[in-house]
Protein backbone atom coordinates (compact mmCIF):
# COMPACT_ATOMS: atom_id res chain seq x y z
CA UNK A 1 0.00 0.00 0.00
CA UNK A 2 1.17 3.61 -0.83
CA UNK A 3 0.05 6.89 1.11
CA UNK A 4 -0.27 10.19 -1.24
CA UNK A 5 -1.24 13.33 -0.95
CA UNK A 6 -3.99 14.64 -3.31
CA UNK A 7 -2.62 17.90 -5.25
CA UNK A 8 -5.15 18.09 -7.33
CA UNK A 9 -6.78 20.64 -5.63
CA UNK A 10 -5.89 22.51 -2.54
CA UNK A 11 -7.79 20.21 -0.20
CA UNK A 12 -5.02 17.94 -0.48
CA UNK A 13 -7.20 15.04 0.63
CA UNK A 14 -5.10 11.33 2.20
CA UNK A 15 -4.97 8.71 -0.82
CA UNK A 16 -4.27 5.43 -0.21
CA UNK A 17 -3.48 3.30 -2.84
CA UNK A 18 -3.24 -0.60 -2.78
CA UNK A 19 -2.92 -3.21 -5.47
CA UNK A 20 -6.13 -5.76 -6.19
CA UNK A 21 -5.40 -9.08 -7.20
CA UNK A 22 -5.10 -8.66 -11.27
CA UNK A 23 -2.65 -5.59 -10.60
CA UNK A 24 -5.41 -2.74 -10.36
CA UNK A 25 -5.16 0.21 -8.08
CA UNK A 26 -7.49 0.52 -5.85
CA UNK A 27 -7.47 4.47 -4.31
CA UNK A 28 -9.04 5.07 -1.20
CA UNK A 29 -9.63 8.66 0.63
CA UNK A 30 -10.26 10.43 -2.42
CA UNK A 31 -13.50 13.28 -2.10
CA UNK A 32 -13.54 13.50 -5.57
CA UNK A 33 -13.11 10.83 -8.84
CA UNK A 34 -9.95 13.38 -9.67
CA UNK A 35 -8.23 12.13 -6.75
CA UNK A 36 -8.64 8.25 -7.85
CA UNK A 37 -7.36 9.34 -11.42
CA UNK A 38 -4.51 11.56 -9.65
CA UNK A 39 -3.52 8.66 -7.78
CA UNK A 40 -3.16 5.88 -10.67
CA UNK A 41 -1.36 8.56 -12.90
CA UNK A 42 1.19 9.27 -9.88
CA UNK A 43 1.91 5.68 -9.58
CA UNK A 44 2.09 4.97 -12.77
CA UNK A 45 3.36 8.01 -14.99
CA UNK A 46 4.11 10.62 -12.70
CA UNK A 47 3.47 14.35 -14.53
CA UNK A 48 3.51 17.91 -13.85
CA UNK A 49 2.75 21.12 -15.41
CA UNK A 50 5.97 23.16 -15.77
CA UNK A 51 6.25 26.74 -15.24
CA UNK A 52 9.42 28.98 -16.19
CA UNK A 53 10.46 31.66 -18.00
CA UNK A 54 12.46 32.28 -21.01
CA UNK A 55 14.68 35.48 -21.82
CA UNK A 56 13.40 37.81 -24.30
CA UNK A 57 15.17 39.29 -27.50
CA UNK A 58 16.31 42.45 -26.55
CA UNK A 59 19.55 44.48 -26.81
CA UNK A 60 21.93 43.62 -23.71
CA UNK A 61 19.26 40.49 -22.60
CA UNK A 62 21.58 37.31 -22.43
CA UNK A 63 25.28 37.78 -22.44
CA UNK A 64 25.41 41.36 -24.16
CA UNK A 65 26.65 44.14 -21.90
CA UNK A 66 23.41 46.30 -20.74
CA UNK A 67 25.03 48.98 -21.28
CA UNK A 68 24.27 48.46 -25.11
CA UNK A 69 20.85 48.97 -24.37
CA UNK A 70 19.15 51.83 -26.80
CA UNK A 71 17.12 54.97 -25.58
CA UNK A 72 14.80 54.77 -28.26
CA UNK A 73 11.20 55.69 -27.45
CA UNK A 74 9.91 52.42 -27.73
CA UNK A 75 11.73 51.26 -25.23
CA UNK A 76 11.01 53.95 -23.08
CA UNK A 77 6.96 53.38 -23.64
CA UNK A 78 8.18 50.11 -22.43
CA UNK A 79 9.86 51.40 -19.28
CA UNK A 80 6.78 53.12 -18.95
CA UNK A 81 4.59 50.47 -19.03
CA UNK A 82 5.97 47.91 -17.01
CA UNK A 83 7.85 49.95 -14.54
CA UNK A 84 11.53 50.81 -13.16
CA UNK A 85 11.79 46.97 -13.47
CA UNK A 86 11.47 46.25 -17.17
CA UNK A 87 10.36 42.49 -16.89
CA UNK A 88 13.75 40.51 -18.38
CA UNK A 89 11.87 36.84 -18.96
CA UNK A 90 8.67 35.88 -20.25
CA UNK A 91 6.69 33.63 -18.09
CA UNK A 92 5.47 30.24 -20.22
CA UNK A 93 3.69 26.80 -19.14
CA UNK A 94 3.14 23.33 -20.83
CA UNK A 95 -0.44 23.31 -22.04
CA UNK A 96 -0.62 19.73 -21.12
CA UNK A 97 1.29 17.99 -18.02
CA UNK A 98 4.75 16.99 -18.88
CA UNK A 99 6.31 13.43 -17.41
CA UNK A 100 8.30 14.03 -14.50
CA UNK A 101 11.79 12.11 -15.71
CA UNK A 102 11.55 14.86 -19.02
CA UNK A 103 11.04 18.00 -16.90
CA UNK A 104 15.08 18.94 -16.65
CA UNK A 105 14.86 18.11 -20.55
CA UNK A 106 12.12 20.67 -21.21
CA UNK A 107 13.59 22.96 -19.03
CA UNK A 108 16.85 23.06 -21.01
CA UNK A 109 15.02 23.69 -23.93
CA UNK A 110 13.25 26.77 -22.77
CA UNK A 111 15.55 28.17 -21.25
CA UNK A 112 17.49 28.30 -24.84
CA UNK A 113 14.55 30.21 -26.61
CA UNK A 114 14.65 33.82 -27.09
CA UNK A 115 11.56 35.44 -27.77
CA UNK A 116 10.89 38.57 -30.24
CA UNK A 117 8.64 41.21 -28.86
CA UNK A 118 5.59 41.81 -28.96
CA UNK A 119 4.37 38.40 -28.25
CA UNK A 120 0.48 37.55 -26.23
CA UNK A 121 -0.50 35.59 -23.77
CA UNK A 122 -0.85 31.90 -25.29
CA UNK A 123 1.20 32.44 -27.83
CA UNK A 124 2.76 28.91 -28.85
CA UNK A 125 6.29 28.77 -28.26
CA UNK A 126 7.39 24.83 -29.05
CA UNK A 127 4.37 23.43 -30.66
CA UNK A 128 4.43 19.77 -29.71
CA UNK A 129 7.69 19.45 -28.03
CA UNK A 130 9.75 16.24 -29.28
CA UNK A 131 6.59 14.54 -30.27
CA UNK A 132 5.09 14.99 -26.57
CA UNK A 133 2.19 16.40 -27.38
CA UNK A 134 3.21 19.72 -25.21
CA UNK A 135 2.89 22.81 -26.28
CA UNK A 136 5.19 25.79 -24.37
CA UNK A 137 3.09 28.72 -24.11
CA UNK A 138 3.25 32.27 -23.00
CA UNK A 139 1.08 33.17 -20.00
CA UNK A 140 1.48 36.68 -20.20
CA UNK A 141 1.54 39.72 -23.07
CA UNK A 142 4.39 41.81 -23.86
CA UNK A 143 5.62 44.70 -25.71
CA UNK B 1 -3.32 70.26 -8.09
CA UNK B 2 -5.68 68.09 -10.39
CA UNK B 3 -9.04 67.43 -8.64
CA UNK B 4 -10.53 64.66 -9.59
CA UNK B 5 -14.17 63.41 -8.72
CA UNK B 6 -15.56 59.77 -8.27
CA UNK B 7 -18.19 58.16 -6.36
CA UNK B 8 -15.78 55.23 -4.99
CA UNK B 9 -11.98 54.86 -5.48
CA UNK B 10 -9.90 51.55 -4.88
CA UNK B 11 -6.63 51.31 -3.62
CA UNK B 12 -4.84 48.55 -5.14
CA UNK B 13 -4.66 46.77 -8.40
CA UNK B 14 -4.40 43.52 -7.28
CA UNK B 15 -7.23 40.45 -7.42
CA UNK B 16 -9.05 42.31 -4.62
CA UNK B 17 -9.25 45.48 -5.88
CA UNK B 18 -9.59 44.62 -9.51
CA UNK B 19 -12.20 42.18 -8.55
CA UNK B 20 -14.01 45.17 -6.56
CA UNK B 21 -14.06 47.72 -8.75
CA UNK B 22 -15.99 45.65 -11.43
CA UNK B 23 -18.72 45.40 -8.74
CA UNK B 24 -19.10 48.85 -8.34
CA UNK B 25 -18.85 49.91 -12.05
CA UNK B 26 -21.32 47.13 -12.47
CA UNK B 27 -23.72 48.87 -10.52
CA UNK B 28 -23.47 51.81 -12.36
CA UNK B 29 -21.05 54.18 -10.21
CA UNK B 30 -18.29 56.04 -11.10
CA UNK B 31 -14.98 54.49 -9.85
CA UNK B 32 -11.26 54.27 -10.19
CA UNK B 33 -8.41 52.12 -9.24
CA UNK B 34 -5.20 53.53 -7.86
CA UNK B 35 -2.47 51.08 -8.48
CA UNK B 36 1.35 51.86 -7.36
CA UNK B 37 2.98 49.54 -9.51
CA UNK B 38 3.05 50.49 -13.33
CA UNK B 39 0.61 47.39 -14.13
CA UNK B 40 -2.70 45.78 -13.00
CA UNK B 41 -2.46 42.60 -11.29
CA UNK B 42 -0.08 43.13 -8.39
CA UNK B 43 1.53 40.23 -6.87
CA UNK B 44 -0.13 37.63 -9.27
CA UNK B 45 2.31 38.78 -12.15
CA UNK B 46 5.60 37.31 -10.53
CA UNK B 47 3.92 34.22 -9.12
CA UNK B 48 4.40 32.39 -12.27
CA UNK B 49 3.52 29.10 -11.06
CA UNK B 50 0.23 27.38 -11.61
CA UNK B 51 -2.90 26.49 -9.40
CA UNK B 52 -4.89 29.76 -9.38
CA UNK B 53 -8.56 30.04 -10.07
CA UNK B 54 -9.83 26.68 -9.50
CA UNK B 55 -12.51 27.80 -7.90
CA UNK B 56 -13.35 31.58 -9.34
CA UNK B 57 -12.71 29.87 -13.30
CA UNK B 58 -12.53 26.06 -12.57
CA UNK B 59 -9.23 25.92 -14.25
CA UNK B 60 -6.04 25.60 -13.21
CA UNK B 61 -4.07 29.21 -14.10
CA UNK B 62 -1.02 30.72 -13.48
CA UNK B 63 -0.91 33.98 -11.56
CA UNK B 64 -0.16 36.40 -15.01
CA UNK B 65 -3.39 34.39 -16.29
CA UNK B 66 -5.34 35.12 -13.70
CA UNK B 67 -4.63 38.66 -13.47
CA UNK B 68 -5.31 39.09 -17.41
CA UNK B 69 -8.39 37.66 -17.11
CA UNK B 70 -9.86 40.83 -14.02
CA UNK B 71 -7.42 43.53 -16.07
CA UNK B 72 -9.30 42.47 -19.57
CA UNK B 73 -12.70 43.39 -17.51
CA UNK B 74 -10.96 46.45 -16.11
CA UNK B 75 -10.29 47.52 -19.65
CA UNK B 76 -13.28 47.16 -20.82
CA UNK B 77 -15.40 48.89 -18.07
CA UNK B 78 -15.46 52.47 -17.52
CA UNK B 79 -13.37 51.66 -14.57
CA UNK B 80 -10.41 55.15 -14.53
CA UNK B 81 -7.13 53.19 -13.58
CA UNK B 82 -4.36 54.97 -12.93
CA UNK B 83 -1.10 52.98 -12.79
CA UNK B 84 2.44 54.14 -10.93
CA UNK B 85 0.56 56.07 -8.62
CA UNK B 86 0.54 56.19 -5.13
CA UNK B 87 -1.26 56.97 -2.50
CA UNK B 88 0.25 59.27 0.06
CA UNK B 89 -2.60 60.93 2.32
CA UNK B 90 -6.24 59.54 3.03
CA UNK B 91 -8.34 61.68 5.44
CA UNK B 92 -11.47 59.84 5.83
CA UNK B 93 -13.06 62.08 7.98
CA UNK B 94 -13.83 65.96 8.08
CA UNK B 95 -13.98 66.66 4.51
CA UNK B 96 -17.42 67.57 2.93
CA UNK B 97 -18.61 68.66 -0.42
CA UNK B 98 -21.90 70.11 -1.13
CA UNK B 99 -23.07 68.91 1.94
CA UNK B 100 -22.03 65.44 1.77
CA UNK B 101 -19.21 63.85 3.71
CA UNK B 102 -16.29 62.70 0.95
CA UNK B 103 -13.03 61.07 1.89
CA UNK B 104 -9.74 62.67 0.20
CA UNK B 105 -6.77 61.45 -1.11
CA UNK B 106 -3.77 62.76 -1.67
CA UNK B 107 -1.65 60.82 -4.83
CA UNK B 108 1.81 61.21 -6.71
CA UNK B 109 2.84 59.79 -9.89
CA UNK B 110 4.93 60.33 -12.40
CA UNK B 111 2.61 60.62 -14.96
CA UNK B 112 -0.03 62.55 -13.69
CA UNK B 113 1.61 64.77 -10.68
CA UNK B 114 0.21 65.32 -7.66
CA UNK B 115 -3.51 64.48 -7.21
CA UNK B 116 -6.57 65.18 -5.00
CA UNK B 117 -9.07 62.67 -5.35
CA UNK B 118 -12.30 63.10 -3.49
CA UNK B 119 -15.05 59.90 -3.40
CA UNK B 120 -17.89 58.96 -1.24
CA UNK B 121 -16.69 55.63 -0.44
CA UNK B 122 -12.91 54.00 -0.37
CA UNK B 123 -12.26 50.37 -0.95
CA UNK B 124 -9.12 48.87 0.66
CA UNK B 125 -7.14 46.34 -1.54
CA UNK B 126 -3.50 47.15 -0.21
CA UNK B 127 -2.43 43.63 0.27
CA UNK B 128 0.18 42.62 2.23
CA UNK B 129 3.94 42.71 2.73
CA UNK B 130 6.81 40.42 3.75
CA UNK B 131 7.84 39.69 7.04
CA UNK B 132 12.01 40.21 7.07
CA UNK B 133 14.10 39.25 9.08
CA UNK B 134 14.13 42.03 11.48
CA UNK B 135 10.92 40.93 12.06
CA UNK B 136 12.05 37.78 13.53
CA UNK B 137 14.84 38.34 14.36
CA UNK B 138 16.99 36.26 13.32
CA UNK B 139 20.79 36.16 15.09
CA UNK B 140 24.14 36.36 13.58
CA UNK B 141 26.31 38.25 10.85
CA UNK B 142 24.87 40.67 7.94
CA UNK B 143 25.84 39.46 5.16
CA UNK B 144 24.53 39.92 1.54
CA UNK B 145 22.56 36.72 0.50
CA UNK B 146 19.23 37.22 2.50
CA UNK B 147 16.18 38.01 0.83
CA UNK B 148 12.65 37.38 1.59
CA UNK B 149 11.17 34.67 -0.34
CA UNK B 150 8.87 36.98 -2.51
CA UNK B 151 11.86 39.30 -3.70
CA UNK B 152 13.83 36.17 -5.11
CA UNK B 153 10.85 35.92 -6.84
CA UNK B 154 10.85 38.63 -8.32
CA UNK B 155 14.51 39.00 -9.06
CA UNK B 156 14.11 35.23 -10.53
CA UNK B 157 10.86 35.13 -12.72
CA UNK B 158 10.51 39.08 -13.65
CA UNK B 159 14.19 40.44 -13.79
CA UNK B 160 15.87 37.57 -14.77
CA UNK B 161 18.89 37.44 -12.02
CA UNK B 162 19.48 34.35 -9.69
CA UNK B 163 19.88 35.30 -6.50
CA UNK B 164 22.42 32.30 -5.43
CA UNK B 165 23.30 28.67 -5.48
CA UNK B 166 23.48 27.30 -2.47
CA UNK B 167 20.02 28.00 -1.10
CA UNK B 168 18.36 27.53 2.57
CA UNK B 169 14.72 28.29 3.16
CA UNK B 170 13.63 29.81 6.33
CA UNK B 171 9.98 29.14 6.89
CA UNK B 172 7.56 26.99 5.13
CA UNK B 173 5.33 29.80 4.12
CA UNK B 174 4.01 29.27 0.45
CA UNK B 175 6.30 31.69 -1.05
CA UNK B 176 9.26 29.63 0.02
CA UNK B 177 8.19 26.44 -0.94
CA UNK B 178 6.98 28.09 -4.93
CA UNK B 179 10.40 29.32 -4.63
CA UNK B 180 12.37 26.24 -3.20
CA UNK B 181 10.79 24.68 -6.44
CA UNK B 182 11.57 27.64 -8.61
CA UNK B 183 14.95 27.89 -7.49
CA UNK B 184 15.64 24.18 -8.59
CA UNK B 185 14.39 24.21 -11.58
CA UNK B 186 16.50 27.42 -12.26
CA UNK B 187 19.55 25.14 -11.31
CA UNK B 188 19.83 26.12 -7.84
CA UNK B 189 20.59 23.09 -5.06
CA UNK B 190 17.77 23.94 -2.49
CA UNK B 191 19.47 22.31 0.84
CA UNK B 192 16.54 22.52 3.45
CA UNK B 193 13.62 24.22 4.85
CA UNK B 194 13.55 25.26 8.01
CA UNK B 195 9.83 25.40 10.29
CA UNK B 196 10.03 26.78 13.49
CA UNK B 197 6.46 25.40 14.04
CA UNK B 198 5.86 21.80 14.26
CA UNK B 199 3.58 21.51 11.02
CA UNK B 200 4.13 23.38 7.79
CA UNK B 201 2.77 26.64 7.24
CA UNK B 202 2.22 26.04 4.02
CA UNK B 203 -0.35 24.81 1.88
CA UNK B 204 0.02 20.59 1.29
CA UNK B 205 -0.08 20.78 -2.32
CA UNK B 206 3.00 22.93 -2.19
CA UNK B 207 4.55 20.69 0.70
CA UNK B 208 4.34 17.83 -2.25
CA UNK B 209 4.97 19.64 -5.29
CA UNK B 210 7.59 21.54 -4.30
CA UNK B 211 9.65 19.80 -1.60
CA UNK B 212 8.79 16.20 -1.83
CA UNK B 213 9.22 16.14 -5.44
CA UNK B 214 12.54 17.39 -4.95
CA UNK B 215 13.98 15.54 -2.23
CA UNK B 216 14.33 18.99 -0.07
CA UNK B 217 14.21 18.10 3.52
CA UNK B 218 11.58 19.97 5.68
CA UNK B 219 13.01 20.26 9.17
CA UNK B 220 9.71 21.43 11.83
CA UNK B 221 10.10 22.45 15.32
CA UNK B 222 13.76 23.81 14.69
CA UNK B 223 14.88 27.62 14.70
CA UNK B 224 17.59 29.10 12.74
CA UNK B 225 19.88 30.48 15.35
CA UNK B 226 22.46 31.83 13.63
CA UNK B 227 23.77 33.22 10.07
CA UNK B 228 27.11 32.73 9.18
CA UNK B 229 29.49 34.78 6.80
CA UNK B 230 31.51 38.05 6.37
CA UNK B 231 30.46 39.54 2.99
CA UNK B 232 28.27 37.13 1.94
CA UNK B 233 26.50 34.14 3.62
CA UNK B 234 28.17 31.29 3.89
CA UNK B 235 26.21 29.00 6.13
CA UNK B 236 23.19 28.94 9.06
CA UNK B 237 22.66 27.14 12.17
CA UNK B 238 19.78 25.09 12.74
CA UNK B 239 19.32 23.91 16.38
CA UNK B 240 16.10 21.55 16.90
CA UNK B 241 13.15 22.12 19.68
CA UNK B 242 12.00 19.38 21.80
CA UNK B 243 8.92 20.14 23.84
CA UNK B 244 8.92 23.85 22.95
CA UNK B 245 12.52 24.91 23.95
CA UNK B 246 16.00 24.94 21.64
CA UNK B 247 17.90 21.63 22.27
CA UNK B 248 21.57 23.31 21.56
CA UNK B 249 23.55 19.97 21.80
CA UNK B 250 21.70 18.90 18.70
CA UNK B 251 21.95 22.08 16.57
CA UNK B 252 24.25 21.42 13.18
CA UNK B 253 25.33 23.87 10.21
CA UNK B 254 24.40 23.62 6.75
CA UNK B 255 26.57 25.51 4.83
CA UNK B 256 24.70 27.92 1.83
CA UNK B 257 25.27 31.04 -0.08
CA UNK B 258 21.49 32.24 0.49
CA UNK B 259 19.03 32.53 2.77
CA UNK B 260 15.45 32.97 1.80
CA UNK B 261 12.99 34.04 4.77
CA UNK B 262 9.24 33.05 3.94
CA UNK B 263 8.12 33.93 7.39
CA UNK B 264 4.68 34.94 7.37
CA UNK B 265 3.04 38.25 5.57
CA UNK B 266 1.66 41.45 6.92
CA UNK B 267 -1.57 43.82 6.12
CA UNK B 268 -0.32 46.72 4.25
CA UNK B 269 -1.99 49.65 6.50
CA UNK B 270 -0.26 52.97 6.87
CA UNK B 271 -2.72 54.36 4.96
CA UNK B 272 -6.24 52.77 6.79
CA UNK B 273 -4.15 53.79 10.44
CA UNK B 274 -3.99 57.52 8.98
CA UNK B 275 -7.80 57.28 8.05
CA UNK B 276 -8.51 56.24 11.58
CA UNK B 277 -9.59 52.62 10.34
CA UNK B 278 -9.04 50.59 13.71
CA UNK B 279 -7.38 47.24 13.10
CA UNK B 280 -7.52 43.34 14.90
CA UNK B 281 -4.86 42.71 16.52
CA UNK B 282 -4.70 38.59 15.34
CA UNK B 283 -4.76 39.96 11.19
CA UNK B 284 -3.48 43.24 11.42
CA UNK B 285 -6.19 43.99 9.04
CA UNK B 286 -9.07 46.09 9.90
CA UNK B 287 -11.84 45.35 11.59
CA UNK B 288 -15.33 44.88 9.21
CA UNK B 289 -18.49 44.32 9.65
CA UNK B 290 -21.16 42.12 7.74
CA UNK B 291 -20.62 44.71 5.09
CA UNK B 292 -16.66 44.51 5.06
CA UNK B 293 -16.98 48.41 6.27
CA UNK B 294 -14.59 49.48 8.77
CA UNK B 295 -15.66 51.32 11.46
CA UNK B 296 -15.46 54.18 9.28
CA UNK B 297 -18.42 55.11 7.41
CA UNK B 298 -18.02 53.98 3.75
CA UNK B 299 -14.35 52.64 4.15
CA UNK B 300 -14.29 49.30 3.21
CA UNK B 301 -11.92 46.37 2.83
CA UNK B 302 -10.88 43.16 1.34
CA UNK B 303 -8.40 41.07 -0.09
CA UNK B 304 -4.93 40.45 1.92
CA UNK B 305 -5.05 44.33 3.21
CA UNK B 306 -8.38 42.66 5.53
CA UNK B 307 -6.08 39.23 6.18
CA UNK B 308 -3.94 37.27 4.59
CA UNK B 309 -5.47 34.79 2.29
CA UNK B 310 -3.71 31.41 0.93
CA UNK B 311 -6.14 31.06 -2.02
CA UNK B 312 -6.33 34.22 -4.83
CA UNK B 313 -9.89 32.34 -4.88
CA UNK B 314 -10.85 33.75 -1.95
CA UNK B 315 -9.92 37.28 -2.37
CA UNK B 316 -11.54 37.53 -5.65
CA UNK B 317 -14.89 36.16 -4.13
CA UNK B 318 -14.34 38.30 -0.52
CA UNK B 319 -13.95 41.14 -2.96
CA UNK B 320 -16.56 41.21 -5.45
CA UNK B 321 -18.95 40.79 -1.81
CA UNK B 322 -17.01 44.16 -0.61
CA UNK B 323 -17.34 46.16 -3.75
CA UNK B 324 -21.17 44.98 -3.55
CA UNK B 325 -21.27 45.95 -0.52
CA UNK B 326 -19.59 49.34 -0.84
CA UNK B 327 -22.16 49.99 -3.93
CA UNK B 328 -25.04 49.30 -1.96
CA UNK B 329 -23.46 51.50 0.49
CA UNK B 330 -23.85 54.26 -1.95
CA UNK B 331 -27.35 53.78 -2.43
CA UNK B 332 -28.00 54.32 1.20
CA UNK B 333 -28.59 50.59 1.79
CA UNK B 334 -27.21 49.81 5.40
CA UNK B 335 -27.68 46.78 7.77
CA UNK B 336 -30.72 47.13 10.27
CA UNK B 337 -29.08 44.62 12.74
CA UNK B 338 -25.28 42.42 13.15
CA UNK B 339 -24.68 39.44 15.07
CA UNK B 340 -21.04 39.80 16.52
CA UNK B 341 -18.54 37.04 15.75
CA UNK B 342 -16.56 35.77 18.15
CA UNK B 343 -13.64 33.17 17.75
CA UNK B 344 -13.75 30.05 20.29
CA UNK B 345 -11.47 27.53 20.88
CA UNK B 346 -8.82 26.93 18.67
CA UNK B 347 -9.81 29.56 16.28
CA UNK B 348 -7.05 32.58 16.06
CA UNK B 349 -9.91 34.49 13.79
CA UNK B 350 -12.75 34.88 11.69
CA UNK B 351 -14.13 37.32 9.20
CA UNK B 352 -16.18 39.71 8.63
CA UNK B 353 -16.50 40.40 12.33
CA UNK B 354 -20.37 40.85 12.40
CA UNK B 355 -22.89 38.88 10.28
CA UNK B 356 -26.44 40.49 8.86
CA UNK B 357 -28.85 37.82 10.01
CA UNK B 358 -30.93 38.62 7.14
CA UNK B 359 -28.87 37.59 4.30
CA UNK B 360 -26.10 34.96 3.51
CA UNK B 361 -22.58 35.63 4.85
CA UNK B 362 -19.45 34.33 3.62
CA UNK B 363 -17.26 33.92 6.89
CA UNK B 364 -13.41 32.62 6.67
CA UNK B 365 -11.83 31.30 9.41
CA UNK B 366 -8.54 30.19 10.29
CA UNK B 367 -7.86 27.15 12.62
CA UNK B 368 -5.12 27.00 15.49
CA UNK B 369 -4.60 23.91 15.22
CA UNK B 370 -3.68 20.50 13.34
CA UNK B 371 -6.43 18.12 13.14
CA UNK B 372 -8.22 15.17 11.31
CA UNK B 373 -11.89 14.29 12.05
CA UNK B 374 -12.92 18.09 13.81
CA UNK B 375 -15.85 19.46 14.37
CA UNK B 376 -16.79 23.02 13.52
CA UNK B 377 -19.10 24.08 16.16
CA UNK B 378 -21.42 27.53 15.53
CA UNK B 379 -22.89 28.19 19.10
CA UNK B 380 -25.61 31.43 18.82
CA UNK B 381 -25.36 32.86 22.48
CA UNK B 382 -23.84 29.23 23.88
CA UNK B 383 -26.50 27.37 22.09
CA UNK B 384 -25.16 25.07 19.32
CA UNK B 385 -27.25 25.37 16.32
CA UNK B 386 -24.74 23.67 13.64
CA UNK B 387 -21.88 21.36 13.78
CA UNK B 388 -19.84 20.74 10.84
CA UNK B 389 -17.16 17.86 10.40
CA UNK B 390 -14.13 18.86 8.91
CA UNK B 391 -12.22 16.19 7.56
CA UNK B 392 -8.73 17.81 8.53
CA UNK B 393 -7.93 21.01 9.62
CA UNK B 394 -4.89 23.50 9.74
CA UNK B 395 -3.92 26.98 10.36
CA UNK B 396 -2.54 27.25 6.34
CA UNK B 397 -6.01 26.67 4.73
CA UNK B 398 -8.38 28.47 5.64
CA UNK B 399 -11.85 27.46 6.32
CA UNK B 400 -14.83 29.05 5.05
CA UNK B 401 -18.52 29.34 5.58
CA UNK B 402 -21.94 30.06 4.80
CA UNK B 403 -23.98 31.21 7.21
CA UNK B 404 -27.58 32.28 6.47
CA UNK B 405 -31.00 33.64 7.56
CA UNK B 406 -31.89 30.11 8.87
CA UNK B 407 -28.82 29.68 11.05
CA UNK B 408 -29.70 33.60 13.02
CA UNK B 409 -33.42 32.60 12.84
CA UNK B 410 -34.61 35.04 16.04
CA UNK B 411 -31.45 37.21 16.78
CA UNK B 412 -31.40 40.12 18.83
CA UNK B 413 -29.28 43.04 18.50
CA UNK B 414 -27.28 41.39 21.54
CA UNK B 415 -26.80 38.02 20.10
CA UNK B 416 -23.12 36.95 19.30
CA UNK B 417 -22.21 33.99 16.99
CA UNK B 418 -18.92 31.66 18.23
CA UNK B 419 -17.21 29.50 15.60
CA UNK B 420 -15.06 27.02 17.41
CA UNK B 421 -13.15 23.47 16.39
CA UNK B 422 -13.07 21.03 18.18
Amino acid sequence: MRSLTCIVCPIGCDLKVEEGKDGELIVSGNRCPRGAAYAIEEIRSPKRVVTATCRLDLPGNGGERREEEPSTQAFRNRMRRHGMYDPRRLPVKTSVPCPKERIDELLKDIYALKVKLPVQGGTVLLANWKGTGIDVVAVRALD
Amino acid sequence: MKELRYDAVVIGGGAAGMAAALEIDAAGFSCAIVEREDHLGGILMQCIHNGFGLHEFSEELTGPEFAERFATKVAASKIAVYLGTTVTNFKAEGISESGASVKELICSSTDFGVMRILARTVVLAMGCRERNRGNVRIPGSRPAGVFTAGLAQRLVNIEGYIPGKEVVIIGSGDIGLIMARRMSWVGCHVKAVVEIMPYPSGLTRNIVQCLHDFNIPLYLSSQTTNIFGNHRVEGVEVTPMENGALVPEKAFRIDCDTVLLSVGLVPENELSKDAGVELNATTNGPIVDSTMMTNVDGVFACGNVLHVHDLVDWVAEEARATGRNAAGWLKGERPTMQVRVKAGSNVRYANPGKLDPRRDNKVYLRSLIVKNDAVLELRLDNRVIRSIKKGHVQPSEMITLNIGPKDLDGVGSDSALELAIL
